[in-house]
């Protein structure tokens, strides 16, 4: 897939994003959208999965930690045909799979996961069994940054360093909100580099809306041998749509008629750009 | 069959329990420093932005960290604070489990933990969002009061009560907007179930969000079969109303119990036990959540397929009466 195409399907997974959750008047807007580049990414360009055949034990694991952003896997894997688009159309409907977390009834999903601080810990035991079987394979979680406070994630920095799980990739999306308010006003994280290298992780920090620079990162790893990898990802809660970029409200906000079709215009002019 | 219309308009609509919960304590805070909310990026759902703003020094943040949230609220309680410690109640029963029996009940710190949006109030976000396993963890930890709201009066009294408990307590709210239940009965007191509707051929009890349906069910039961109910707000799992048990045990009339709770260790099982052990002949039949994946949908949804609903009970309760 060249570069543009690949611009190209972020615009189109935003649009998706908000197209579901407009018809299932739920979800996970802002997150979403700071998150799908990353996804775009590693669905298209990085992760070895098989649609037809997902469960094959030497794919690439991907686990979502912020499961709240499921609008942004289910729109990435209805994209790479997990499952047809059209399924979305159920979405947080009675008795449907589609719900507002991931969930394995779905196919493409490695985990359940909605209660913040479990995705990691779970990537370590991955990990951990990768490196015990001699695989090959790698095991990716995806944190949000207002989830780090959970002590699971500091339990399991620790076990990733103390098993030298190299073949382990923690990515941040790190757009720097949470519900209440900045990370910074509700549980300050900062000097988060330090912390993580001090937890013996390798650490690197790229725009998290910057496609090639997210591929180049995720698929050069292991950053140094012996050491989990940590990619700090400076994204935007909201980002593509100029009223919710950074506006608390779209954490779960969901758009009205007249919002969602000024985000389409938007993502349209955004699109056009891409030549 | 749209039965839960017959009988809604007779009760008056009143707001969620969550947000009756933090306008109760916003008020007794003005009076009262030592009241402090502890919240985990939950003062949204929690109803407490006003609260926060209006008494910054009384409200104590730790971020998404439920295990810490109650850790330090034991803290502050043992330090002679009034700490409530307020969170989704999937994530502060489940998560901070250890914290609440080790620093809260075993060591008698006196926090008032409080569980919003309980149950299946996050309908279509799913079992990580879900709390049908409260009841049953928290009946087996010694030393904390379990309540369970049904109406604003309930929770206004709960909270008011709760406030200058000297033992922990943990109080369970839902996100919906619930109706006033009885205007007669407005008496409250901790381990006293309300009896809000007088019945002789069967009794339900109930607590919670699902305490509405039976008082619908009753209504209906009454206007097209002729059967009376007497319907319980069992608010109190923990202690029960043992007393009141006895009475429905004399009477020996069937009894079904109404619960937002998986139906292993929850109301009804508390009401059971008790009942059979003194040697109760009623028959007896328990409503909840089954224990099973539970069906994906929103919180009415899914109480409309487990029958926890108007026409669910209703039909419970003539089988029941036929047999
Ligand atoms: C254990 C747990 N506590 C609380 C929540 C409720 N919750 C869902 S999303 C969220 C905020 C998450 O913030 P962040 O991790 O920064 O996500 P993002 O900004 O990427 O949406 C909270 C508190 C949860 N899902 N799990
Ligand atoms: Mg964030």
């Amino acid at each position: 897939m060249s570069d543009k195409e690949l611009e190209k399907k972020s615009v189109f997974l935003r649009k998706n994003i908000l197209k579901y959750i407009y018809k299932a008047k739920a979800g996970h807007t802002g997150g979403s959208l700071s998150c799908v580049d990353i996804l775009n990414v590693l669905y298209n360009k990085v992760l070895n999965v098989d649609t037809e055949n997902f469960r094959i034990p030497d794919r690439d694991r991907y686990i979502q930690s912020k499961g709240h952003c499921v609008e942004a896997l289910f729109v990435t894997l209805a994209d790479r045909g997990f499952f047809p688009e059209s399924d979305l159309e159920t979405l947080c409907q009675y008795q449907s799979h589609y719900i507002g977390h991931p969930t394995k009834k779905v196919n493409g999903v490695e985990q359940n996961t909605g209660a913040l601080g479990h995705g990691l810990p779970i990537c370590v035991g991955e990990a951990i069994a990768a490196k015990l079987d001699k695989k090959q394979h790698r095991v990716f979680t995806l944190l949000g940054d207002g989830e780090l406070p959970e002590g699971s994630n500091w339990e399991a920095f620790l076990s990733a360093s103390h098993y030298k799980l190299d073949n382990l990739y923690a990515i941040l999306d790190n757009n720097k909100q949470q519900i209440t308010g900045s990370n910074q006003e509700v549980m300050n994280t900062d000097s988060l580099r330090d912390k993580l290298e001090a937890f013996g992780w390798s650490v690197k920090e790229v725009d998290g809306h910057n496609l090639n620079a997210l591929v180049s990162a995720l698929n050069n790893g292991p950053f140094q041998t012996g050491k989990p990898n940590f990619i700090i990802a400076h994204t935007v809660k909201g980002k593509g749509v100029s009223y919710m970029e950074g506006v608390l409200k779209w954490h779960h906000g969901v758009p009205s008629t007249e919002q969602y079709e000024l985000a389409l215009s938007e993502l349209d002019a955004a699109e056009a750009l891409i030549s | 069959m749209e039965l839960d219309k017959i009988a809604k308009k007779n009760l008056k609509m009143g707001r969620a329990n969550q947000e009756v919960f933090a306008e109760t304590i916003e008020n007794l805070a003005a009076a009262d420093p030592s009241i402090i909310a502890v919240t985990s990026d939950s003062r949204g759902s929690g109803k407490l932005v006003p609260f926060g703003q209006k008494y910054p020094n009384q409200i104590v943040e730790v971020g998404i960290a439920e295990q810490n949230l109650v850790g330090v609220a034991a803290g502050l309680a043992s330090a002679g604070k009034k700490p409530f410690a307020v969170s989704p109640a999937c994530f502060l029963t489940a998560r901070a489990l250890e914290q609440i029996k080790n620093d809260v009940a075993y060591s008698d710190n006196p926090v008032k933990l409080v569980g919003i949006s309980a149950g299946v109030s996050y309908g279509a976000l799913g079992t990580t969002h879900h709390s049908l396993h409260d009841f049953a963890v928290l009946r087996a930890i010694n030393n904390i009061t379990i309540v369970v709201p049904a109406d604003n009066f309930e929770t206004e009294q709960a909270v008011r009560l709760a406030a200058n408990l000297k033992q922990p307590i943990y109080l369970r709210f839902g996100k919906k907007s619930v109706p006033f239940l009885s205007e007669e009965n407005q008496t409250f007191e901790f381990g006293k179930g309300r009896v809000i509707r007088e019945g002789a051929d069967l009794t339900i009890i109930a607590n919670g969000e699902t305490v509405q349906h039976a008082w619908q069910a009753a209504e209906v039961l009454e206007q097209q079969h002729g059967i009376t109910t007497k319907v319980i707000s069992m608010h109190t799992i923990k202690p029960l109303d043992t007393e009141l048990l006895d009475d429905l045990a004399k009477a020996a009339k069937p009894i079904i119990t109404v619960e937002e709770h998986m139906v292993n260790g929850g109301l009804g099982e508390a009401c059971a036990s008790y009942l059979f052990q003194q040697g109760a002949r009623n028959p007896f039949h328990i409503m909840g959540v089954p224990d099973e994946y539970t069906v994906t949908g929103s919180q009415n949804d899914i109480f409309k397929h487990y029958g926890i609903s108007c026409d669910g009970i209703v039909a419970k309760a003539t089988l029941v009466l036929k047999n």
